[in-house]
């Protein structure tokens, strides 16, 4: 067992960063206060990706007062399946994922049900703003559920697995696959129990996971191993990623990506404090990669250079400095 | 730049709060801790009323030396009234007068008390000559039944009183008892039908009013007892505990029956009295000694305010010793809680239930909360109204809980109302959505954490040390500021970050 000066001194060697750390040195530096509004609201984040040619999931309606709420059914009447969440959530809260009708009701992801009342409940919660950051009111928006490429089949849980790639000034650093379990109820956030796993940033193959905070091999609930998986459009995958820097202006931005069997590559949301787990996924700290991101920065102008420094700089057998 | 630019304000700040602190320690002498035993007392009393626009005239008992206790000196704040002093019925009055008022008045007297060593002993009296009560045919055939049983089983004046208060007090009372004091007697009846009844029996007797010194309380409650007169000399007789005497400083006010304040030509008088140790009576003794800038520093200084605001002071300088405390826990430790500053406001609340019923208290509202809005959460309500109906139910079980504490003997029950109800309501608010979102474990650890939080900032908020620190030497509040500002760019790992983190470390 060792000191927590020694774990201390080890974590800052690896260069491990904590969140005081992030917050000081890269969103309170890097991220402008006005920009956090175009993240924060996923309406607004879907405005500027469909603007800039980046593919998002489509919309199938907004509501934005209580009123709007009863016809919410006729709205949907013939979606099979669909996604319901606050435009200004927080850590993947008041999420619903409808993925079928059942007896005049919806069923859910999780493996639960939902009543039409429930629903209309659900979204009347979204509107007074019980999900949203500071409480504010918020908006509802329904969308495209996403059909996950069968690449990660065999290690999820129900629910969407995700790609998180955090972009520092407009070259991305590093990224993790977060992959539900049941614990997260199909979430596939880490803070609910979702894994998360490393990836190469060179070849875009999945490496060891972390679950809870420990580090893990296989998914909980398949029990497939979770690491070799080869992401399919890597290359694209990172040029999108890399993009959120120019959609939003934020130095220091987590971008959320799904791949979809049919669609492709989408955004799914961006986050303007992405979360440290990514770290522990990565077994690896994110420091030497902003630096390193920071002193080229400049040299680096068109998408492709900065995807290309990236393989290079920060994959496993590229001379990473991690 | 912006680093350095941040140490300078930091040091500039603790530098400044550290020279004025220095010189108030080293030049003025001014106590670093709280007096064990301090012997002063300022004694403040607040007279509001509603004048009419009118001629007014306010006139208030003021106390005497008595005892072992000495008025040192008094003054009376009041702008545009004329004060004249005067004896009502044997007391010492001042009388506020105006030719003209109008709308809401509020006059002063204050008072430094000082304990002596040596008794106070006053000159010798002349038998008073007090009136005898008057009494109906059956009252004082009642009186005097009691008075001569008395009578025959006393020894001298002091028993004689003894015995009749002991039948006043007894719990059932004999029926001319019951006839003098009618129903549901206040103590104040049953002392002054003492007083009656020892004057009858030719024992001159008079109720005395007065303020008990310890502990110092805004709201200061008057209490009453007798005097009788014996030899030359008023003996005072405590009849509201086992031992006679007065309880330990006692500053004797006014005797008889006349109310403390009057008003002619005003209405809605209202009186309020506050106690507190004069800690800066070591200033009063350099004041006296004609230094003129010291006398300046105290004018414009927390002890230039009236005595009720210092109270308010006393608990408001020490908030930010417990809000830099939850910085250090929430961004070097790392212990999540509900809400930023929800943590000091539990322990503000602490600092009238005590600490282990505060605990408990909060945890059975929140919990038994927590109930209400899971069954509520079936009926699907909105959020305002949802809201507004847990603030509801907390209020009913705050209620519920004073009731049940007070039946079952146990008084701190009684202070929970003063439990910020919206903190408690959003508290149990958010722990339903942690608890539905992320489960029950993130809920418990987030509740406990703000419980541990609260702990702890009330333990250093009410240690008496810091408190007095922070009140007297205000000026290191810049010193807490710059410490603050400091952590404001404290880039570190929190504590509970090596624990999340280890696997790399390995």
């Amino acid at each position: 067992m060792m000191g927590p000066l020694e774990v201390a001194s080890r974590l800052r060697a690896s260069g491990v960063m904590g969140i005081n750390w992030r917050n000081a040195e890269y969103t309170l530096v890097h991220n402008e206060r006005r920009r956090y509004p175009l993240v924060d609201d996923k309406l607004e984040t879907k405005r500027l990706a469909d603007k800039a040619g980046v593919a998002v999931p489509p919309l199938y309606a907004v509501v934005q007062i209580e009123r709007e709420i009863r016809n919410l059914p006729r709205k949907l009447a013939d979606r099979e399946d669909f996604v319901v969440k606050p435009a200004r959530g927080s850590q993947g809260d008041g999420i619903a994922v409808v993925i079928g009708r059942w007896r005049g009701g919806y069923r859910l992801a999780d493996g639960t049900t939902m009543t039409e009342a429930d629903l209309a409940f659900h979204v009347s919660n979204i509107l007074s703003g019980v999900f949203s950051l500071g409480g504010q009111p918020d908006r509802a928006l329904v969308e495209y559920r996403v059909q996950f490429d069968p690449v990660f089949e065999r290690i999820t849980y129900r629910g969407v697995p995700d790609i998180r790639v955090i972009v520092f000034l407009g070259v991305p650093v590093m990224a993790m696959v977060r992959l539900p379990t049941r614990m997260s109820r199909g979430k596939a956030n880490l803070h609910q129990g979702a894994l998360g796993t490393g990836v190469d940033m060179a070849t875009g193959t999945t490496l060891t996971a972390v679950w809870r905070d420990r580090i893990v091999d296989e998914h909980p609930d398949t029990g497939a191993p979770v690491a070799g998986v080869q992401i399919p459009d890597w290359d694209v995958l990172l040029e999108i990623a890399a993009r959120g820097y120019e959609l939003t202006g934020l130095g220091y931005v987590g971008v959320d990506l799904v791949l979809d069997r049919t669609k492709g590559p989408l955004v799914l949301e961006l986050n303007a404090r992405p979360g440290l787990a990514i770290q522990l996924a990565n077994r690896a700290g994110l420091a030497p990669r902003l630096l390193a991101a920071r002193a080229a920065f400049g040299s680096l102008a068109p998408v492709a250079d900065r995807v290309s420094f990236a393989k290079e700089r920060f994959g496993l057998k590229g001379g990473s400095p991690s | 730049m912006s680093r350095r630019h941040l140490l300078a304000l930091c040091l500039g700040l603790a530098l400044v709060g550290l020279t004025v602190f220095a010189y108030k320690v080293l030049w003025l002498q001014f106590p670093t801790r709280p007096a064990e035993q301090s012997d002063t007392w300022r004694v403040e009393a607040q007279i509001t009323f509603e004048a009419r626009g009118a001629p007014a005239k306010v006139k208030l008992r003021i106390p005497q030396s008595a005892h072992d206790l000495v008025i040192v000196e008094q003054n009376f704040v009041s702008p545009g009234y004329g004060l004249t002093t005067t004896y009502e019925r044997g007391n010492p009055t001042a009388v506020y007068a105006i030719a003209r008022a109008d709308g809401m008045q509020t006059l002063y007297y204050r008072a430094l008390v000082s304990r002596t060593t040596l008794s106070h002993s006053a000159p010798k009296e002349p038998a008073p000559g007090l009136p005898l009560p008057t009494l109906g045919d059956a009252e004082r055939v009642a009186a005097q039944s009691l008075t001569e049983a008395a009578r025959a089983q006393s020894a001298d004046a002091e028993t004689l009183a003894a015995y009749l208060l002991a039948r006043l007090k007894d719990s059932n009372p004999s029926s001319e008892v019951a006839l003098l004091l009618g129903p549901n007697p206040s103590p104040l009846r049953i002392l002054n039908v003492a007083v009656d009844l020892l004057r009858l029996a030719n024992v001159p007797a008079r109720t005395v009013h007065g303020l008990t010194l310890e502990p110092e309380r805004r709201l200061a409650q008057f209490i009453s007892w007798i005097e009788i007169y014996d030899d030359g000399r008023w003996q005072p007789i405590y009849p509201w505990k086992n031992r006679p005497g007065l309880p330990p400083v006692t500053l004797r006010w006014w005797h008889g029956s006349l109310p403390l304040a009057q008003v002619s030509g005003g209405t809605r008088l209202h009186t309020d009295v506050t106690v507190a140790r004069a800690h800066e009576y070591a200033l009063t003794t350099a004041i006296r000694q004609g230094r003129k800038t010291e006398e300046k520093l105290v004018e414009f200084s927390i002890f230039g305010l009236p005595l009720q605001t210092q109270a308010v002071f006393r608990t408001l300088l020490v908030i930010p010793a417990g809000i830099f405390l939850l910085v250090v826990l929430r961004n070097v430790v790392g212990i999540k809680t509900f809400g930023t500053f929800m943590p000091v406001l539990i322990a503000l609340a602490f600092r009238e239930t005590g600490l282990l019923a505060g605990i408990v208290f909060f945890s059975i509202i929140v919990a038994l909360g927590l109930a209400i809005r899971f069954y509520l959460e079936q009926l699907k309500l909105l959020l305002v109204p949802r809201l507004a109906s847990i603030v509801i139910v907390v209020i009913l079980l705050i209620a519920g809980l004073s009731i049940v504490s007070n039946k079952l003997g146990f008084p701190r029950g009684l202070s929970i109302g003063i439990f910020p109800i919206v903190i408690l309501t959003m508290t149990i608010e958010r722990m339903t959505l942690v608890w539905e979102e992320r489960g029950a474990g993130e809920a418990l650890q987030q509740a406990g954490g703000s419980l541990l939080v609260g702990g702890l900032c009330f333990l250093l908020m009410n240690a008496p040390n810091v408190a007095h620190l922070f009140f007297v030497f205000p000026e290191l509040l810049l010193v807490v500021l710059a410490a603050t500002l400091a952590l404001g760019r404290y880039t570190g790992y929190r504590l509970t970050e090596l624990w999340r983190f280890k696997e790399i470390a390995q």
